[in-house]
């Protein structure tokens, strides 16, 4: 298994383990299989993107790490080991005990992600209740927290209700927030996709300084390709629930041995330096995920797809030392070359 | 070509807080302006992009040529004739020939409507009951891609991408002659951003409309668009063709915008300006020029007087709104040490004079250079 050989060569142990996860919802239709054998690590000290489009199942396996997944959701294998321990596994109450401690979330919308009848100051006190200490001594860390989040004038700005602020100071009490407690790992749920241009750059470089001044792991959710090339050290690339490809961030955007992650990189307008009228697009849709499914996820719209990929389900083909893709085409090219 | 569309001197203002309430807090104008004195014209099968921050007031000038809003001041004219001043009944067949796709692509179709029946409203509006509205309904989809049974469909059964085409294709109608397009890939992923701009493009090519797009997604303006304006606050600070300004922006926010939207590519060594802070409030307009408090090179005259548009020398359909626009980069170096070698001057004056300089010949460069304001170049990797 190359995942153990993975964890032999490396000293730490990851800080997140996922192993062969599935998950499923269950609706009226059938069963959705949303999370299919999805395995990853996030290292410690170390920021791992998820990228893929809408629905591929990134957002979903973020809120399984937190336990904050709808009723209907099943979880029928697999594991997510967090420091060592099972968090499919342990009992409701000490998973609570993380959240908030060891564990915390950014989530994507601002606006909405702060409690509107609470000051921002009664809220970055409770968000402590693990830690000791008195009330004076955590207000004093929440200061300093805004402080280091750019927030000019906490002292009175910390008294404020969340309407008083924009989007991009929300994002930054967030941020504020889900940092307070010194967290092993920091879940960021599409951070930037509710703000402008500007303080998307500005956000990015604030969470990047903030995980190395903290030393902190972070799983960051985007499907903006530029902000995870900016920020990730790795990067898994998700389709239909699966993960395609995993590495490091200048394997996948210099090297992307997986079709789905070129067409992806493709069709980044950004990308394209040359004026054009027509961009390039993946055509097609993503698959229907009732059911199960036999063969390649990516098939219908792969433009190099044959026979096997109906047939098979692509196992991980290693490229180089650190990047992993699940596509036939790979193995063939290891077979001609050998 | 002549204009299709003419906005001349446009105000919008909105209204903060009642009279009683102004008069309580000793507020003197209870309005803000969302909208400023824009003026510009799209002219016949021309693609314009308004590109700005949110707050920017870019929605605000679309809604106010649809006739959504009200404009305090400035001329809105529609083939040559004011459309402004009329009243909506008047107003209502020049709408016909005007139409705007949402930027809420869910929210904008009406739950309770199938597609067939939101695709033929516009008729119905107008009063075009002779057609025939399946074979219509039929029309329109097979324009944007869909196949026809999508008209039995209701709103909630479609993807992000095919609400969006719905949204077009109930733009396209009665087949106007201009398209209002707000933030129309805002929300959507890479590969159906890219669906939905080349349908957009294509539509173009075949019936010839002309398109106003309005965006932050300055990646989408450059494949796109023929013209482009950049807002700030309300007002156009910079304006010209799509090519120009990106090959070469003058104003130092145009900078910061293109340079805002991070590389896929983790080895790309950004030349970034990096702005601080953010868009301030209507409420609290900054004096002079309203983009010093988060300007690098800002100086005491940019906090005092508000600056007038210049045309760049090279394209007279080039203009900015800056008292020391950016010069090209491969100049600057050069000009730099040009600047250093004059020798220590009274740092207001040279200022002075370099803005006289560069308003009158507007070739010379007229960023204070050397000690205070040397350029300063980011470079993501390299910083920290």
């Amino acid at each position: 298994m190359r995942r153990d050989h993975l964890t032999s060569h490396t000293s730490a142990r990851p800080v997140l383990e996922i192993r062969d996860l599935n998950l499923d919802f269950g609706t009226p239709r059938g069963r959705i299989h949303a999370l299919r054998d999805v395995s990853l690590d996030v290292p410690a000290a170390k920021v791992i993107g998820i990228v893929g489009e809408s629905g591929s199942g990134k957002s979903t396996l973020a809120y399984t790490v937190m336990g904050l997944l709808p009723e209907n959701a099943d979880v029928s294998t697999g594991s997510i080991l967090f420091e060592g321990k099972d968090l499919l596994k342990l009992p409701a109450l000490a998973r609570r005990r993380l959240l908030g401690d060891r564990l915390s979330m950014i989530f994507q919308d601002p606006m909405t992600a702060l409690n509107p009848v609470r000051t921002v100051e009664s809220q970055m006190i409770d968000i402590q209740h693990h830690e000791q200490g008195s009330r004076s001594e955590k207000l004093a860390r929440a200061l300093d927290m805004l402080q280091r989040v750019g927030i000019p004038d906490p002292q009175t700005r910390i008294g404020a209700y969340p309407h008083h602020f924009s989007g991009g100071m929300r994002q930054r009490v967030c941020i504020a927030m889900a940092l307070l407690v010194k967290p092993a790992l920091l879940i960021a749920d599409e951070p930037t996709t509710a703000l402008d241009a500007t303080l998307e750059v500005q956000i990015i470089h604030l969470l990047k300084d903030l995980q190395k001044e903290i030393g902190c792991s972070v799983l960051f959710v985007s499907h903006h390709l530029g902000a995870v090339a900016e920020l990730c050290d790795r990067v898994v690339v998700m389709y239909a629930g699966e993960v395609v490809e995993e590495g490091t961030v200048r394997d996948i955007f210099h090297n992307p041995a997986h079709p789905y992650t070129r067409a992806l990189l493709e069709c980044d307008p950004g990308r394209i330096r040359q004026k054009t009228r027509t961009l390039p697009t993946i055509p097609g849709e993503i698959p229907s995920l009732l059911g199960s499914k036999k063969g390649c996820i990516f098939r219908a719209r792969c433009p190099q797809a044959f026979n096997r990929c109906v047939q098979e389900s692509p196992i991980e083909y290693r490229m180089g030392l650190d990047q992993v893709a699940r596509c036939h085409l790979l193995d063939k090219k290891r077979l001609v070359s050998a | 070509m002549s204009a299709l569309l003419r906005v001349e001197d446009l105000r919008v203002c909105f209204r903060m807080m009642g009279p009683l309430k102004a008069l309580a807090t000793g507020t003197k104008s209870p309005f803000i302006e969302a909208v400023c004195g824009v003026s510009f014209e799209i002219r016949k099968g021309e693609t314009l992009a308004l590109v700005g921050e949110s707050g920017s007031g870019k929605s605000t000038i679309a809604r106010t040529i649809i006739g959504l809003q009200r404009a305090v001041s400035g001329s809105i004219s529609f083939d040559g004739q004011e459309i402004e001043e009329l009243s909506g009944t008047e107003r209502k067949p020049y709408l016909r020939r005007m139409a705007m796709v949402f930027q809420d692509h869910v929210g904008s179709l009406s739950p309770r409507l199938t597609v067939r029946s939101l695709l033929t409203e516009p008729f119905r509006i107008h009063g075009l009951k002779d057609r025939d509205v399946g074979g219509e309904a039929e029309r329109l989809l097979r324009m944007v891609g869909l196949p026809a049974d999508f008209a039995r469909r209701y709103p909630h059964q479609l993807s992000g991408g095919q609400a969006r085409r719905v949204g077009i294709a109930r733009a396209l109608a009665l087949n106007p002659d201009l398209i209002i397009a707000d933030e129309p890939t805002a929300g959507l992923d890479v590969s159906v951003q890219g669906e939905v701009l080349n349908l957009l493009a294509r539509l173009q090519d075949e019936l010839g409309m002309a398109i106003l797009i309005i965006t932050h997604n300055l990646n989408v303006v450059r494949h796109m668009t023929d013209r482009m304006a950049i807002m700030y606050l309300g007002r156009f600070i910079e304006v010209g063709s799509t090519e120009r300004i990106f090959e070469h922006p003058r104003h130092p926010y145009t900078k910061a915008l293109l340079a805002a939207n991070p590389e896929p590519d983790p080895d790309a060594v950004l030349n970034r300006i990096e702005l601080k802070g953010e868009v301030p409030s209507l409420m609290r307009r900054p004096s002079g020029c309203e983009f010093h408090t988060r300007c690098q090179y800002a100086q005491d005259i940019c906090t005092r007087v508000f600056p007038e548009p210049s045309a760049s020398p090279h394209d007279t359909g080039h203009s900015f709104r800056c008292h020391f626009p950016l010069e090209r980069e491969t100049v600057a170096p050069v000009q730099e040490r040009l600047g250093s070698s004059v020798g220590p001057k009274p740092a207001r004056a040279r200022h002075g004079r370099a803005y006289a300089l560069a308003t009158a010949v507007g070739t010379r460069k007229a960023r204070p250079s050397t000690e205070d304001g040397s350029l300063r170049k980011i470079s993501p990797k390299t910083k920290k």
